[in-house]
């Protein structure tokens, strides 16, 4: 296990490397000038050479790429363009959010769509399994802002029970922050929802058709136990598999949801670094994008273990 | 069912109330506000964003202000003189001034300060063409020795608009003009204490009153009079989607919108608890730019042959809608501000597309495509460009209009490579009013060849009428200059205005007091 371990977090370096490597030409070769943005748009063509000067842009690609993998080599991921702050304090300073967004998800989403795909899984062909496939298809389908614009004028100006936008650190008042998470996680594990809750009732329902259910229930085990125990177990592998997959779709969620509900997180911060040409800290964040899907998913490979003992690393 | 609704209702009642005691006794009196972007940057002088100029008039005073009409009034100053010969000017500062940290203002603060500006600001290397030296005489009077004449030294110390003259401590000030200040510099002598410790770029800025802070005694007037600050403290939130905002604003969990987009006017003019307020009456410009450097633009008959194609309402019915929020306007120098004229516009921006194709074969036209760039992701903008290709188009141009968004535009607008490698014929932007009051300070007028604004005109007469406006000392014959600049821009235009618009804020009914202003200042206003 623990060479396995070993192994895939070595195998990060080629990935991140390459990501490196992708994120720094595109960025290059995407049309844009930092320097125009800072400057203004009362700004001289000479005062945006002097910017473009300071920044160091004017420097060959390639010297401008050894300085940043040197820079991140030793841990510092440089100065953003606009703030006077380090990346890894504008990233500290994000981080909160998007993870007290992406952990509520994942609690609303594992929660909702598991009960509601093994729920599908027992009761195939029934209304149920059609309302819950009917959910799913409606949950693909519509975006993410729309639900949030949804969500926003029934929850928060209709009824008012809940706030529009914000962020309020789970440090400085827990239940402000929870009415504050409410809708956003809730938008964002809509789409989280129909892929589990598809994926779930799938699974459960090729282990519902084995040999070993058919002897379970034969040694007289109850409906729930069956489920719990043999079933739903059995079907975990492809259900985590998914979760796995689905923190892509989290991260990417996350940049619409942190929009429309003005939650200053990560996302926004990448959005805000895209729109405004800011080098170094869309660099960080996407690789740190990176590293936090590649842990992930090792971390899922992992959690096979404790679900099905045939699995050894 | 109803088990889980009823639960739901507790839960959210429980959380509610858990808002509700987490807010403090203090909030009453903090304004919420939504300005048109995030504070990324902490030094107006560093760049020209309006952003920052906002930014700036909280945390910095200045030492001249302008009021409603635009006449230049003394702020940070008590009295000031000027030789007979106009060659001295004398600036002496009030009393009781003093920096957020408690030292007090100096003159040798206010003159590396109005250096530090001049470096950036292209009105302040104008004057400073002008001044011999600047000379402390004691700590709170200064000198400004000039060379020659110059007309425009209160107009430059008094410049409501980006790069504004912002006085700071020496410290700060001797910062290399092409680098930031420090977060830990940013110390004024305004009528607002920005809190860095509470500074979160993305999501909020904050600032408390400065109870030191002296007003003047006169009343608020424009940007001048006195700064009576009536919130204890103002939070600037960052919410990028416009949608949401206004379900904040409706659900009161902001206090104001200070740009909220012309297609959400209706829905909020609906709602009796918000008011929509013009407090700037000047409002901004729409503007057609030429990059006076590629052919056929090169060619001041074809730009003027587009003058005449031109008219104004199609761009302004095209981009803001309702007519309470725009004016047709020929005035370049912007209706109800002091060199507003119609001089010389009687036959262009109507509209005329058989007078502007005649005008094309005299000049020769061969049938270049302009490459037009259109904006397509800020609102205000994305409109304008489909009129104007529509308009040329009607005149007999060949348009290749190229879309993209604003950042692209502004990165490929300082290119000087032919259009079609990269480059660009023409482009439309908006200013705010305040930026282009007269020839001077309107950077698209300046004419100075490869020293120009991107577009890069090319005409001494121009300059020369700018040169006599900057150095005459009369207003009235300031007019006149400006009326004879005006005929001959008009055959030689470096760019075209295309139309005066309004962008109202949004407030909440329990909030008063914004003064009619060319920048949106937070003095003076009050929270219920």
């Amino acid at each position: 296990m623990i060479d396995f371990i070993v192994r895939r977090l070595i195998a990060i370096i080629p990935v991140l490397t390459v990501v490196a490597i992708l994120v720094f030409l595109m960025l290059r070769l995407t049309p844009g000038d930092p320097a125009a943005v800072i400057a203004g748009d009362n700004a001289t063509s000479d005062q945006i050479a002097d910017i473009r000067t300071k920044l160091g842009l004017n420097e060959p690609i390639w010297t401008q790429f050894v300085i940043w993998i040197g820079n991140m080599l030793q841990g510092n991921f440089g100065e953003s363009f606009f703030f006077k702050k380090t990346v890894a304090e504008l990233i500290a300073q994000r981080i909160e959010p998007t993870l007290a967004l992406a952990v509520c998800t994942l609690i609303f989403a594992v929660s909702i769509s598991v009960p509601i795909g093994v729920l599908a899984a027992y009761r195939q062909g029934s209304l149920v399994d059609r309302v819950v496939m009917g959910f799913s298809v409606v949950g693909f389908s519509v975006p993410g802002f729309v639900i949030g614009y949804c969500l926003i004028y029934v929850f928060a100006i209709e009824l008012g029970w809940l706030p529009v936008q914000g962020y309020i650190r789970i440090g400085v008042n827990f239940w402000g922050f929870l009415e504050r998470m409410i809708l956003p996680s809730l938008t964002l594990s809509v789409g989280f929802i129909a892929l589990i809750s598809r994926i779930t009732r799938a699974s459960v329902l090729e282990v519902l058709n084995e040999d070993y259910i058919r002897t379970a229930r034969a040694k007289g085990l109850s409906n729930r136990v069956v489920l719990m125990r043999h079933a739903l177990r059995n079907a975990a592998v492809p259900i985590l598999t998914v979760i796995g997959l689905g923190i892509a779709i989290l991260i990417g969620g996350a940049v619409v949801t942190e929009s429309v509900f003005g939650l200053p997180g990560l996302g926004r911060l990448t959005v805000e670094a895209v729109l405004s040409r800011d080098f170094p800290t869309i660099q960080a964040v996407i690789l740190m994008f990176s590293v936090v899907y590649v842990v992930v998913n090792l971390l899922i490979d992992i959690s096979y273990t404790l679900f099905d003992p045939r699995i050894r690393y | 069912m109803f088990e889980f609704k009823k639960s739901l209702a507790t839960v959210l009642a429980v959380a509610s109330l858990g808002g509700l005691l987490g807010a403090t006794g203090a909030e009453a009196q903090t304004l919420k506000v939504v300005m048109h972007s995030d504070v990324k940057i902490l030094d107006p002088i560093w760049t020209t964003a309006y952003i920052q100029r906002n930014h700036g008039y909280m945390v910095w005073d200045t030492l001249f202000a302008v009021d409603e009409k635009f006449d230049v009034k003394p702020q940070m100053v008590d009295k000031y003189s000027v030789s007979a010969d106009n060659l001295v000017w004398t600036f002496t500062l009030r009393d009781g001034l003093e920096w957020h940290d408690g030292k007090p203002v100096t003159a040798e603060d206010c003159v590396a300060s109005i250096k530090r500006w001049a470096a950036r600001d292209s009105m302040g290397q104008k004057m400073m063409g002008s001044v011999a030296n600047l000379e402390v005489v004691d700590a709170k009077t200064f000198k400004m020795n000039m060379k020659e004449p110059y007309g425009l030294v209160l107009q430059s110390l008094g410049k409501p608009s980006s790069n504004v003259p912002f006085m700071m401590p020496k410290k700060s000030a001797e910062t290399d003009p092409m680098q930031q200040i420090k977060v830990e510099d940013v110390i004024g002598s305004g009528p607002f204490i920005f809190k860095a410790d509470e500074w979160k770029p993305g999501e909020k800025i904050v600032y408390v009153k400065n109870t030191k802070y002296k007003p003047r005694s006169e009343p608020a007037n424009g940007l001048s009079g006195g700064k009576v600050v009536k919130v204890d403290r103002v939070e600037w939130l960052a919410i990028p989607d416009v949608q949401t905002q206004v379900a904040a604003i409706q659900n009161g969990e902001i206090d104001m919108i200070e740009a909220p987009g012309h297609d959400l006017l209706p829905l909020l003019a609906k709602d009796k608890n918000i008011k929509l307020v013009n407090f700037n009456p000047t409002g901004n410009q729409y503007v057609f730019r030429f990059n006076s450097t590629a052919k056929p633009f090169d060619n001041a008959k074809v730009r003027h042959a587009v003058f005449v194609a031109f008219a104004q309402e199609d761009f302004l019915k095209a981009t803001i809608g309702d007519p309470q929020w725009y004016k047709v306007c020929k005035a370049p120098f912007v209706c109800g501000t002091p060199f507003a004229t119609d001089a010389g516009m009687a036959d262009v921006l109507n509209g005329n597309a058989a007078k502007a194709k005649q005008l094309l074969t005299e000049a020769g036209y061969d049938g270049t495509p302009i490459v037009l760039m259109q904006s397509t992701d800020l609102q205000v903008l994305t409109n304008l460009a489909p009129v104007a290709k529509a308009q040329m188009e009607r005149a007999g141009f060949k348009v290749d209009m190229v879309s993209m968004d604003w950042q692209t535009l502004v990165a490929r607008r300082v290119k000087k490579e032919p259009p079609n490698a990269g480059g660009w014929h023409a482009f439309l932007t908006s200013w705010v009013a305040a930026d282009i009051l007269n020839p001077v300070m309107a950077g698209f007028y300046n004419a100075s060849c490869e020293k120009a604004m991107f577009g890069w005109p090319c005409d001494e007469t121009i300059e020369k009428y700018r040169d006599q406006f900057a150095k005459e000392t009369d207003p009235a014959k300031q007019m006149q200059i400006v009326e004879s600049l005006q005929k001959y821009w008009v055959d030689h235009p470096t760019h075209i205005n295309v139309g005066q618009w309004y962008a109202p804020i949004a407030r909440r009914t329990n909030i008063d007091g914004n003064l009619t202003a060319p920048v949106p200042v937070f003095w003076n206003v009050t929270k219920k």
